[in-house]
C-alpha cells in the first residue's frame, strides 16, 4: 500500500505527473491517493523528498 | 462566476493567465479557475527567463524582476568552468523573476482585460457530452458548480490531470521527470548577474544544479535529477543539501520548495473536441534547460487565438482546434523543443570525463544569440571530436 508521509510531503505534484494510473491528486496541502493505485512505487522513486513509501501489507 | 463562458481556463500559472488575458482582449467571455488559494504561491520555479522571451508578453517591471543577468557559467564535475556572455545582446541576456509577484501581475492583467478569475476553485471533472468536452465541474470550498464552455483550456501545470480526465494520457516517464528541490538562500557569496549551472553524475545525475541570483547576496539554489536516478538516500534534496553544505555552509534559508519538471517530448496531440492543452500540462518544457515559463505563455496565447476562430466558425471540434497543435509544433519554440530533446538524450550519456574535457577546452564563449543550441554548436566547433559522440545529431549540426 502507498503511504504518504504528510510531515515530509511538500505538495509539489512531481509524483502526480509520473503516476501511470492517474491515482494521485493534489488537493490543497493534501495528496490524495485514489483507489486505482497499484502500489507500483514509481511515485515513491520520483519524490524529491522521500515522502512516499510502498509498504508491505504484511500477512493477511 | 457565470454558468457559461466562451472559454474556461483551468489553472492560473503563466500559461492560464496569458490565455485568459488574450481571450478577454479578443472580446470573448472567459473565466480562469485556480485551485490554490493564492496565485503564484508556493513558487515552483528557479525563475530564470530570457529578456526577449518575456518582453513578447509583458513590459518588464522592476516590481517582479529580482535580478538582471549578464551571463552564465557552466561548471564541470572537476571544477573547471565555462563562462558565457553575449555582447550582441548588450550583455543583458535574461532575468531572474520574482514569480510570486509576476504570476499575480499576469492574472491581474487578465482580470483588468475583462476575464473572470476565481481562486481556491478546483476543477474536479470535465463535463463530457458524447466524448466532447463542454465545460468543467468546479469545486469551491465544498460547493460544486457546473460551468459550461465552448472551449476548455487545460493550463493545470505539471500535474496535468484535466486532460487525463478527458481520456488523454499525460503520464511523464519516470526517467523524464526532473525530480527537483530548491532553497532560496541568503548571505552567500555570488556574482549577482551570473547564473551558474553545475553538471556531473555525482552532482546532479542526468540533470543539473543551479545557482540563480536573486539580488546581491541571495539566490535560488536548486537541483533537478532524473526520476530514475532518485531513490532512498540519493534524492534531489540529498544531492542539494550536500552541495550547499560544502559550497555555502554559512548561507541562511528563506524558502524551500520541491517540484517536478518534465523533460519528455510534448504530448502527441494537444487538442480534442472542446479542449486545448497548454504549458506544462502539454509537456512543452525545454528538455535541456527545464524552462517552461515562456513556452506556457506562448502556447496559452496561441491556443486562444485559434479557439476564437473556431468558436466564431461554429463548432470548436478537434479539427477546428487542430491549427493550434500544428502551429506551435512548427514554430521556433516547437522546433527547438524537438531539437533540444534529441540533444538532451545524447548529452545525458556523456561521462564526467567527457564533460570535463569539453568544458576545459573552451573556457570562455561569446554567443551571438544566447541559446542552448548556439552553445552546443560552438562547443562542437571548438571540440570537433565531440561530433563522434554526437553522431546521432549530425543532421542537426550539419
Ligand atoms: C524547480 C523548478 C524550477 C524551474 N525553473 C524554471 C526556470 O528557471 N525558468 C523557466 O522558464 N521555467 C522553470 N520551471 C518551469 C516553470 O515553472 C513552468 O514551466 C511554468 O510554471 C509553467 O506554467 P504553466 O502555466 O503551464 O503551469 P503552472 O505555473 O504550474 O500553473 C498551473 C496552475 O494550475 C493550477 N491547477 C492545477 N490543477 C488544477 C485544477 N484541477 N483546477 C484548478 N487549478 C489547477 C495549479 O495550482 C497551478 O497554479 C521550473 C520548474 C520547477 C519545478
Amino acid at each position: 500500500m502507498l503511504s504518504v508521509r504528510r510531515d515530509i510531503c511538500a505538495y509539489c505534484g512531481c509524483c502526480v505527473s509520473v503516476c501511470p494510473q492517474g491515482a494521485l491528486e493534489l488537493i490543497d496541502a493534501y495528496l490524495d491517493v485514489g483507489s486505482s493505485c497499484t502500489s507500483c512505487g514509481i511515485c515513491a522513486k520520483a519524490c524529491p523528498l522521500g515522502a512516499l513509501e510502498v509498504k508491505d501489507e504484511g500477512p493477511l | 462566476m457565470k454558468d457559461h463562458y466562451d472559454i474556461l481556463v483551468i489553472g492560473g500559472g503563466p500559461g492560464g493567465a496569458i490565455a485568459a488575458r488574450t481571450a478577454a482582449e479578443l472580446g470573448l467571455s472567459v473565466c480562469l479557475a485556480e485551485k490554490r488559494a493564492a496565485i503564484g504561491t508556493p513558487v515552483r520555479c528557479a525563475e530564470g527567463i530570457g529578456t526577449e522571451a518575456i518582453a513578447e508578453f509583458v513590459v518588464p517591471d522592476p516590481r517582479w524582476i529580482s535580478a538582471e543577468l549578464h551571463g552564465a557559467k557552466i561548471v564541470a564535475p572537476d571544477g573547471s568552468s565555462l563562462t558565457l556572455s553575449s555582447e550582441q545582446s548588450g550583455n543583458k541576456v535574461g532575468y531572474v523573476l520574482d514569480r510570486k509577484v509576476f504570476d499575480r501581475e499576469l492574472v491581474w492583467q487578465a482580470a483588468a482585460a475583462g476575464s473572470d478569475v476565481v481562486v481556491k476553485t478546483r476543477a474536479t471533472a470535465p463535463i463530457l457530452d458524447e466524448g466532447r468536452v463542454r465545460g468543467a465541474v468546479l469545486d469551491f470550498c465544498g460547493t460544486t458548480k457546473r460551468v459550461s464552455a465552448d472551449v476548455v483550456i487545460a493550463a493545470d501545470g505539471v500535474e496535468s490531470k484535466f486532460a487525463r480526465w478527458c481520456g488523454i494520457d499525460t503520464t511523464v516517464p519516470l526517467r523524464e521527470i526532473m525530480s527537483s528541490a530548491q532553497y532560496l538562500l541568503t548571505d552567500l557569496p555570488l556574482d549577482p548577474h551570473v547564473t551558474t549551472f553545475y553538471v556531473g553524475t555525482s552532482i546532479a545525475p542526468e540533470g543539473y544544479l543551479w545557482v540563480f541570483p536573486k539580488g546581491e547576496r541571495s539566490a535560488n539554489v536548486g537541483i533537478g535529477i532524473s526520476g530514475r536516478k532518485s531513490g532512498t538516500g540519493h534524492r534531489a534534496k540529498d544531492y542539494l543539501d550536500s552541495f550547499i553544505a560544502s559550497r555555502f555552509p554559512k548561507a541562511k534559508q528563506i524558502e524551500f520548495i520541491a517540484g517536478g519538471v518534465s523533460v519528455c517530448r510534448p504530448l502527441p496531440c494537444t487538442v480534442a473536441d472542446g479542449l486545448m492543452i497548454v504549458g506544462d500540462a502539454a509537456r512543452v518544457v525545454d528538455p535541456i534547460t527545464g524552462g517552461g515559463i515562456f513556452n506556457a505563455m506562448f502556447t496559452g496565447r496561441m491556443a486562444v487565438q485559434v479557439a476564437a476562430q473556431a468558436i466564431a466558425s461554429g463548432t470548436p471540434s478537434r479539427e477546428a482546434l487542430m491549427p493550434y497543435d500544428l502551429t506551435w509544433r512548427d514554430s521556433p519554440m516547437g522546433k527547438s523543443i524537438e531539437r533540444n530533446y534529441r540533444i538532451k538524450e545524447v548529452f545525458i550519456t556523456l561521462s564526467d570525463e567527457k564533460l570535463n574535457a569539453i568544458i576545459q577546452t573552451v573556457g570562455k564563449l561569446d554567443l551571438k544569440e544566447f541559446s542552448t543550441f548556439n552553445l552546443v554548436k560552438e562547443l562542437i566547433f571548438r571540440n570537433p571530436r565531440l561530433l563522434l559522440d554526437l553522431a546521432p545529431l549530425r543532421d542537426i549540426f550539419k
